[in-house]
This record gives C-alpha cells, sequence and structure tokens, in this order.
C-alpha cells in the first residue's frame, strides 16, 4: 500500500488551469495518477481537457471534494495565494495537501501550519516536488524514475530525491517523499520514517538530508528508539563552508550544530550507513536488500 | 520548552554570505535601517541618522545636540572591539570619528556608512528578540535581563536566564502574550508595562515587515526609567517581497566577491569557493552535492577543489545557461568545468542546446574542458544534440561520480 499515496487516491489539483498546473496535471496523470478535479476561483464549471478526458474545475475544494471524493489536493497556485489555498484544503478537511509552490512567504507557511495542528489534514511541502509511488500515483512533479519497489525514500531536496530514484531503479522505490527545503515544513523525515515504518510494503528505507537545521539529528534520534527497517543516509553540504547558504534557506550553518559532519554523526551513531556520495549510498542500499 | 542553541547562534552569525545567493531568502538589515522600521512602528529609539561622510555625520551631531555616537554601519558583530563605535561629545568630535571609522575594514566588511545617535546613559540592558523557531515550526520570544552581552554565551552558560516564549502564529503577541514574556523573563516590576507595550511594538515590527528575526540588545532603561530600543538587529523574508513594496530599498545587491557581484546582476544562484573545477547543476541539493563529490575526487588528484556552486535551477534556459557558463569561465581559478544535471522538470535537450548556444555565443573565450553528465528527462536527445555538436571542449560522462573524477582529473592536469 505505500505510504500517503496509492493507485486509488483521488486527487484535485490547486491551480490547475494556470500553465505549471496544467503541464504538470498532465504528466501526473500520464503516470497512472487519478486527477479527479481541478479548483480555481471563478473557473467553476468549466472542465480542462487532458487527451481527450475532460477533468470538471470547481470554483472551491469543498465542492470538489464533495463531487469527486478527493483524498488529495496539489497546490500549484502563485506564493500570494498559496496560504489561502491551504487552509482552504485544511477546512476542507482533505487528508493530504501537497503544496509544490515556491516562494511563498515564511510568515505564510508557519501560518498555515500551525493552522493544520489538531485538524486533519497532512501538509507536505512547501516548495517541494511531492510524493510518488512508483506505478500507481503521483501527486507532484516528481517525473516517473524507478520502478515500484520496497525501498522507501525521503528527501528534503528535490533534484537528489529524483538522483536517488534514479540510482535505485531497478531496485524499485515503494514511496519517495520530497518533504522540501523551506525552513518550515508541513511533513518532516521523522514524519515519513514513522510511516515507512508502519508500512508493510517498505523493507528499508533511504534518508536524504542536507545542511541547515537540526531535522537530521531528530530523525537519526527518532530512528534509534523507533525504526527497526535499515535505513541508509546521505548528507549533501560537506564542502559547504560555514556561514555560507547554497540556494534553501533551511541550508543555514552555524556553528557547529547543522553541518553536514554533524548530522552524518547523528545518523551513524543511530545505527544508519552514511554513503559518502548519492552512488555510495545507493551501494550500501543494494547491498541491504539483497541481504534481506 | 527547549531550543537549541543553534537558534541564537544564527542570530548573531547575521550570514553576509546569505545575501550571495539569489534564493538566499533572506535580507539582513544594518541598524540604522532596523531603527527606521522601529520608529515606523512606534518602538522607542534615540534620536539619529545615518551619514555616508563626515560632514553629513557632523550635521546630524548638530541636530541631535550634545554627546553622540558615532556607530559603523556593518552587518557583522564585533564592530564594537574593531573601534567601530565610538563617543563624540560634539560635532566637530563627531565628524573626526566618523573620518576615523568611515572606510575602516571590520572582518572584511568595508564601512560605507556611519549611524551617528543621541548618546543614553545606562541604567539597565535587557535582551528582546522575536524569531522563527524552525524545530517547532512556530515563532519564538525570547527575553532576558542580562542584556547588551554576548547573549549566546548566556544561553550556554545560564540558559535559565533566556526565557523563551513560543507564539501562535496565528494568534500573535497580544496583551496577554506581551505579560506572559514580561513575567516568564523576570522583568522588573517598574518596567513591566513599558516592556509589556514595548513587546507588541516589537512584535508590529516582526509580523507587519515579513521579519524572520527582530533582535534588541541591548534594550536599556535609561536613568529617567524609559525603556529604549538601543540596537536592533532585523532580518526580512524575501519571499515576502511582493507585499513589502517598501523595503525594496533595503535589497543589498553588493558582494564581497567580484564574481558573486557579477553574479548578482545576472540573477545566478552562485557561491565562490576556493578551488579549480567549476560546477553547475540544477537544484540547491544536486549542486551542493556536485560539490561534495567534485571535492572527494579531487583528494586522488593532488587536492583539486571545487570552485564555485552554481544552482541554475528548475527549467533553465540556454540564456541561464551561458550566463552561467560565462561567468564560470571567467573564473581564473576554474581549469575545468563540470555541469552536472538531473533532468526532473528540466529538460536535458534544453541543457544540452543551452550548453551548446552558450559555447557558440564565448566564442574563443571558452577555453577550458567540460565535462558534462545528463540523466532523467529527456536524456537521449540532450546526449544526441551534444554529441552533434561534438565541440572539442565537451565530453559526455554516464555517472555523477565519474565525471566528477574526470573533471578533477582535467583540473589536475592543466
Amino acid at each position: 500500500m505505500a505510504i500517503f499515496l496509492t493507485k486509488d487516491s483521488k486527487i484535485i489539483v490547486q491551480g490547475m488551469t494556470g500553465s505549471e498546473g496544467k503541464k504538470h496535471t498532465r504528466r501526473m496523470i500520464e503516470n497512472g495518477s487519478q486527477i479527479v478535479g481541478g479548483v480555481t476561483p471563478g473557473k467553476g464549471g468549466q472542465s480542462v481537457d487532458f487527451d481527450g478526458s475532460a477533468v470538471p474545475v470547481f470554483n472551491t475544494v469543498k465542492e470538489a471534494v464533495a463531487a469527486t471524493g478527493a483524498d488529495v489536493t496539489v497546490i500549484f497556485v502563485p506564493p500570494k495565494f498559496a496560504k489561502a489555498a491551504i487552509v482552504e484544503a485544511i477546512d476542507a478537511e482533505v487528508p493530504l495537501c501537497v503544496v509544490i509552490t515556491e516562494g511563498i512567504p515564511v510568515h505564510d507557511s508557519t501560518a498555515a501550519f500551525g493552522y493544520s495542528l489538531g485538524k486533519k489534514t497532512r501538509i507536505i511541502g512547501p516548495n517541494c516536488p511531492g510524493v510518488q509511488t512508483p506505478g500507481a500515483s503521483s501527486a507532484g512533479i516528481i517525473p516517473a524514475i524507478s520502478s515500484p519497489g520496497k525501498i522507501g525514500l525521503v528527501s528534503k531536496s528535490g533534484t537528489l530525491t529524483y538522483q536517488m530514484m534514479y540510482e535505485l531503479r531497478e531496485e524499485g522505490i515503494s514511496t519517495a517523499v520530497g518533504i522540501g527545503g523551506d525552513p518550515v515544513i508541513g511533513t518532516t523525515h521523522i514524519d515519513c520514517l514513522e510511516a515507512f515504518e508502519a508500512d508493510p510494503e517498505t523493507v528499508a528505507i533511504v534518508m536524504i538530508g542536507e545542511i541547515g537545521g537540526d531535522a537530521e539529528e531528530r530523525a537519526a534520534d527518532f530512528i534509534k528508539d523507533h525504526v527497526r527497517k535499515p535505513v541508509v543516509g546521505y548528507v549533501a553540504g560537506f564542502m559547504a563552508p560555514e556561514g555560507k547558504t547554497m540556494g534553501h534557506a533551511g541550508a543555514i550553518v552555524s556553528g557547529s550544530s547543522g553541518t553536514a559532519e554533524a548530522k552524518k554523526a547523528a545518523l551513524e551513531a543511530a545505527g544508519v550507513k552514511v554513503g559518502k556520495t548519492p552512488t555510495e549510498a545507493a551501494e550500501l542500499m543494494r547491498q541491504i536488500v539483497a541481504a534481506l | 520548552m527547549v531550543v537549541p542553541s543553534r537558534y541564537v547562534g544564527v542570530i548573531h552569525h547575521t550570514c553576509a554570505f546569505e545575501r550571495t545567493t539569489q534564493n538566499g531568502i533572506t535580507v539582513d538589515l544594518f541598524e540604522y535601517q532596523a531603527r527606521e522600521l522601529f520608529a515606523k512602528h512606534d518602538v522607542p529609539v534615540l534620536g539619529g541618522g545615518v551619514a555616508q561622510t563626515a560632514d553629513e555625520a557632523k550635521e546630524i551631531a548638530q541636530r541631535i545636540g550634545g554627546q553622540v555616537v558615532v556607530k559603523a554601519q556593518v552587518k557583522t558583530g564585533g564592530r564594537g572591539k574593531a573601534g567601530g563605535v565610538k563617543l563624540a561629545e560634539n560635532p566637530d568630535e563627531a565628524y573626526d570619528r566618523a573620518k576615523d571609522i568611515l572606510g575602516m575594514d571590520i572582518k572584511g566588511h568595508t564601512v560605507h556608512k556611519v549611524m551617528v545617535a543621541q548618546a543614553s546613559d545606562i541604567a539597565e540592558e535587557y535582551y528582546f528578540s522575536y524569531l522563527l523557531d524552525r524545530t517547532n515550526r512556530t515563532f519564538l520570544a525570547m527575553a532576558s535581563v542580562e542584556g547588551g552581552v554576548e547573549i549566546e554565551e548566556v544561553a550556554a552558560t545560564r540558559p535559565e536566564a533566556l526565557a523563551r516564549i513560543s507564539i501562535d502564529a496565528n494568534v500573535g503577541v497580544d496583551e496577554a502574550k506581551a505579560r506572559e514574556i514580561v513575567a516568564a523573563a523576570k522583568f522588573p516590576a517598574e518596567v513591566a508595562d513599558q516592556i509589556a507595550h514595548v513587546a507588541q511594538k516589537l512584535w508590529d515590527v516582526f509580523i507587519k515587515e515579513d521579519a524572520l528575526l527582530v533582535e534588541v540588545n541591548p534594550l536599556v532603561q535609561d536613568p529617567d526609567g524609559k525603556i529604549i530600543a538601543l540596537d536592533g538587529k532585523v532580518t526580512l523574508d524575501e519571499n515576502a517581497a511582493f507585499r513589502q513594496p517598501a523595503q525594496l530599498e533595503y535589497a543589498d545587491n553588493s558582494a564581497a566577491d567580484p564574481l558573486e557581484q557579477r553574479a548578482k546582476e545576472l540573477s545566478l544562484n552562485y557561491v565562490k569557493l576556493d578551488g579549480q573545477v567549476g560546477i553547475i547543476g540544477n537544484g540547491a541539493g544536486l549542486v551542493m552535492s556536485t560539490v561534495d563529490v567534485v571535492a572527494y575526487a579531487g583528494e586522488n588528484f593532488g587536492g583539486v577543489k571545487p570552485a564555485n556552486f552554481l544552482d541554475l535551477g528548475g527549467g533553465s534556459s540556454a540564456e541561464v545557461m551561458a550566463n552561467g557558463l560565462g561567468l564560470i569561465l571567467s573564473d581564473d581559478q576554474v581549469r575545468s568545468v563540470f555541469v552536472n544535471v538531473f533532468g526532473g522538470i528540466t529538460s536535458c535537450d534544453t541543457v544540452a542546446s543551452g550548453i551548446v548556444a552558450a559555447l557558440a555565443e564565448l566564442g574563443d573565450k571558452a577555453t577550458k574542458p567540460l565535462v558534462v553528465r545528463l540523466d532523467g528527462n529527456n536524456v537521449q536527445e540532450g546526449r544526441r544534440i551534444l554529441a552533434e555538436a561534438n565541440h572539442p571542449l565537451v565530453q559526455l560522462v554516464d555517472t555523477m561520480d565519474g565525471a566528477a573524477a574526470k573533471a578533477a582529473e582535467l583540473a589536475a592536469a592543466k
């Protein structure tokens, strides 16, 4: 059954009528996703044609959910409108809300996450590539790279998600989750580790981190206490000079903590095998899977 | 609640470097700019102004009257110790002090401006800040009656002296929350009302300006018992620029390194490193990883190192590739270039066409070997385009590790 997303997931796309939304909706359909509707305020009643199948557009998430039974929403709306879109999804009690939008103000993502607490919606992202269960469904912008399989993958970085899926394309991936590199994200490494640990179709987990924050250190603590499945880690940013940010707001190095070295040490102390390069991490995973 | 000390660390790491990256997202303000924002939101500050010349400094001192402080405006800590903060008894002295401080180098930052502020007698020094708590994904107030010193030290040695109160982003700091912070930090009863009031005004700065950090150190009580924000640090969120038009003037397009400066002008997400292998890729994670992989590969080739970080981002056009390649080739240290692209959204044929177009545009200026590794979306077409162009400087390598080794070898060979 993988995690978060299965072939039965019914997906709506907030911002489907925009150019990015349209392009990626088409790709999601090609990857097997059941796209049951789109949401664009003011365009309710219209439909968008994707190679012969007309996907209906609704004015609100509530209407879309009522009409289609959607249980996943993917958000492509511009940063300015993203907070309202997430809040709307939470109010409509959509179980999974994947926020692809890049460049959302931190005050908005913090407020949206705060609003989701104690409610029924899991947020993934923002500024993430989304979730993919190869061979079943894709919610976001992850291309079809890997065959279906039993390795769970969680990563902050989008392109490293792709790279690792590519490295493990033959062994196969149960679910890949790109959690995003923003300072405030809805679903963490820990949430994914917990879900993979509980998923009978996942036998081992690859966790990709990068410099900045302490998410990997916290994940290491969680692994020590709660994860029995083998975990392989990779951390990017060993050569990042202190005090330099390389692209992600999340990747701020300050002092000794938050460095790739500190994260690697924490993961290894939790029994995680850490690869020096993505290729080496994939090789470690191959050995583990072969021995299972 | 427990907040790791690194959050405190971030405060004093006013990373000048963050501003060098396009998606760096944060903008650190100069003290005088922070003071402007404080004044705008009715946080009590002392009279003052900013000067670029000694003459201007003198004028401001005349306007303020009496004793003034002349303070170097640099985005780094430790300016006092470096001699960048001086008292002046009168306008002529302010002129002299400004003359001394302007042009000074403080930890690699040249002083281009000084702030001239009314001098204040201080009875007590406190600490107050609002910031993003990444770990708990909420906002946080930190306050202490022990201000004026390195707050990191207080946090590390006596954490109980630094109160940490989490703030619900959807509620904010109202009167009750302000009182809670004041009580937690154990501010003396005689200033409690004033600080509770200032706490709400500082929250206005934090929320209305889309700040990620608002720090006052020290927040002082003067001999008359009045609370004043004497020095401030503010970090803004560039993602909020669309709704903060007034903050445009704070955009900082200066960079210490000339290549980083040029990258800013070209809107490239570039960080200069000290090495010989130029690196271009797509996606911050993959490029960071490429930097690492090249450094490891370099260990086998006489210690060759990565020369830079350059993330072209998603859906990069031929023009962006040309700009990026041109920039890297203009780095005299660079001896080879590694282009590492995994086509997710980006299509490999676009990248390949970009490389071919960039090389054509650069003509004779392109003299260094390029190692290219392409995978993902439309990779066959991308590889075909490069093979067909058959440029003498370009070689295709199938794997990331293999390509890194090739690029390191070429950099070492020259």
